[in-house]
């Protein structure tokens, strides 16, 4: 209910952000070529929906399987280095360190080396993914009480139940976070790696649309892309509600 | 069946010494407490039990087997109630049966309705007060089956009243399903309401100062807190822990 009181305001700011854009363009005659009025845009949007339908559904499912090959490989890899403790300290500076190179200059590297397939692609999907989630499942086992596991101890658990039964679900609500992060980041990772050279794709889409100054068309790519992330997202926290129902209502994350 | 013998046990940590040549038992469906000065090693002492850590010298025996090092022979209650906060209290409280793959959930229910639980069997822990969750951590560990129930000072971070409650609720719960209990607390009167037998430990190293046998009858009433002869009991046992300090 507090949602609805307060949901119309970001829902009032894009409306009128919108309605200034629109009168504007039209009271300073802006050409549609260097910013096309929303009308534009969504007409566009609407009457070009045979063109560019499959640039769209190319590019889903890259994400999808870039998303799940890489948040795989992250959350596998965060795992191996929790249980070695020794391997942990070796390599999680350089995981942080590495969060650090820009994808885009690694693109084009990544492309001579593999070529112009779907490979290079999925393997910037994975790198985009791989370090939210690993770092964040990482510092989620890390979150692990020291009551319970003095109590599971004493209790008599393993080492694989102590795993299972505590640092898993512990690392859970952090998981999740790093999933969020991970999912915008791999539609942007498609995008990415479709401009660097692909049959089909947003990305694609894009570029062509860009190089004949069709604007209004790479507006409508910008708004599919937002689209994608959001609808993402979505799918995602409502996951994250039905596999972490003991949080009290009401201290849902953000981010 | 269970009965514990503590002989000769003694541990060190980084050359100072926790306890040394610390020697006794606990025998069949008895009620022992343990009293002393905090940091006198009676937390360190259930760990050398619980097999988290191994004596230095020593052995431990449980119903005849030697337990040192030996985890999973106890069943424990912390000070905290430590309850997974993504369990149900009903996964909660058979969590102890189920880490040695013996789950019964008929027992559990029923345990938890002479808890004054039910209807929380599908909530979180969250959603249960302190001593609610306190009780929850009890019956977890009567449910495990483990014979031996060691409980370190379970009731110390309760409000007095609720303390007051729990300490009554424990007692009719054990008169029921007699298990042997080692029970730590630095409370006196805790110890006099529910102990067959009272260890007082002294400090630095730990050794067993006193061993008093309670002769207050069972069932327990919660009068007999109020008794000249509860009076004196008190009176003895503080003088103990009093010399030493
Ligand atoms: N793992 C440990 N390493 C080093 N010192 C410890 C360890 N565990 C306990 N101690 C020390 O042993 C002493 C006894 O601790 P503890 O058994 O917790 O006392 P109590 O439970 O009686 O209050 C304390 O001085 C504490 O600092
Ligand atoms: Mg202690």
């Amino acid at each position: 209910m507090k949602r609805i009181k307060t949901g119309w305001r970001p829902v009032a700011a894009i409306l009128l952000l919108l309605l200034v854009w629109e009168v504007a363009g039209r009271v300073a005659e802006i050409p549609s070529w260097l910013l096309p009025a929303p009308s534009q845009i969504w007409m566009e949007a609407v009457a070009g929906w045979e063109d560019y339908k499959l640039h769209l559904f190319s590019t889903i499912q890259l994400t999808l399987l870039g998303f799940l090959i890489g948040t795989s490989i992250g959350i596998a890899a965060a795992v191996c280095l929790h249980l070695l403790p020794k391997l942990r300290q070796t390599i999680y500076p350089l995981m942080i360190l590495s969060q650090n190179i820009p994808i885009i200059v690694l693109a084009p590297l990544l492309v001579i080396w593999f070529g112009f397939g779907i490979l290079p692609k999925l393997i910037i999907i994975t790198l985009v993914c791989f370090f939210p989630i690993a770092v964040a499942t990482l510092d989620g086992f890390r979150q692990t009480s020291p009551d319970l596991l003095h109590y599971l101890k004493m209790a008599g658990a393993d080492k694989r139940q102590i795993f299972w039964k505590l640092e898993w679900p512990t690392s859970l609500p952090s998981l999740f976070s790093g999933l969020k992060i991970s999912a915008t980041y791999s539609v942007m990772g498609a995008v990415i790696s479709e401009w660097l050279g692909a049959q089909q794709g947003i990305g694609v889409y894009m570029t062509l649309a860009s190089s004949s100054f069709r604007t209004d068309r790479v507006f409508v790519a910008i708004f599919f892309i937002m689209v994608l992330c959001l609808l993402f997202f979505i799918v995602i926290i409502t996951i994250e509600k039905r596999v972490i129902r003991w949080k009290k209502k009401g201290v849902e994350q953000h981010g | 069946m269970a009965d514990l013998s503590i002989i000769d046990v003694s541990k060190s940590f980084s050359g100072r010494h926790v306890l040394e040549n610390l020697s006794l038992s606990v025998s069949d469906a008895e009620f022992v407490s343990i009293v002393g000065p905090s940091g006198s090693g009676k937390s360190t002492l259930f760990h050398l039990i619980g097999g988290l850590l191994e004596p230095d010298s020593g052995d431990i025996y449980l119903d005849g087997k030697r337990v040192n090092g030996k985890r999973g022979a106890i069943s424990y209650m912390p000070q905290s109630p430590s309850l997974l906060p993504w369990r149900t209290v009903l996964e909660n409280v058979m969590l102890g049966g189920e880490l040695l793959g013996e789950k019964n959930r008929e027992e559990a229910i029923s345990m938890m309705a002479k808890a004054g639980l039910s209807g929380y069997e599908e909530a979180y822990p969250d959603q249960l007060s302190g001593g609610m969750k306190q009780r929850a951590a009890f019956i977890r560990s009567m449910l495990s089956p483990q014979p031996l129930m060691c409980l370190d000072e379970p009731f110390s971070a309760l409000d007095e009243f609720t303390r007051l409650d729990m300490q009554q609720w424990l007692l009719s719960m054990w008169e029921e399903h007699r298990r042997s209990i080692l029970f730590v607390t630095h409370n006196i009167e805790e110890a006099l309401f529910l102990s067959d037998r009272i260890i007082v430990l002294s400090s630095g190293p730990a050794q067993v100062k006193a061993d008093f046998t309670i002769p207050f009858p069972r069932p327990r009433k919660e009068s007999v807190v109020l008794s000249q002869d509860f009076l004196e009991w008190k009176k003895t046992i503080y003088q103990e822990l009093r010399v030493m300090t």
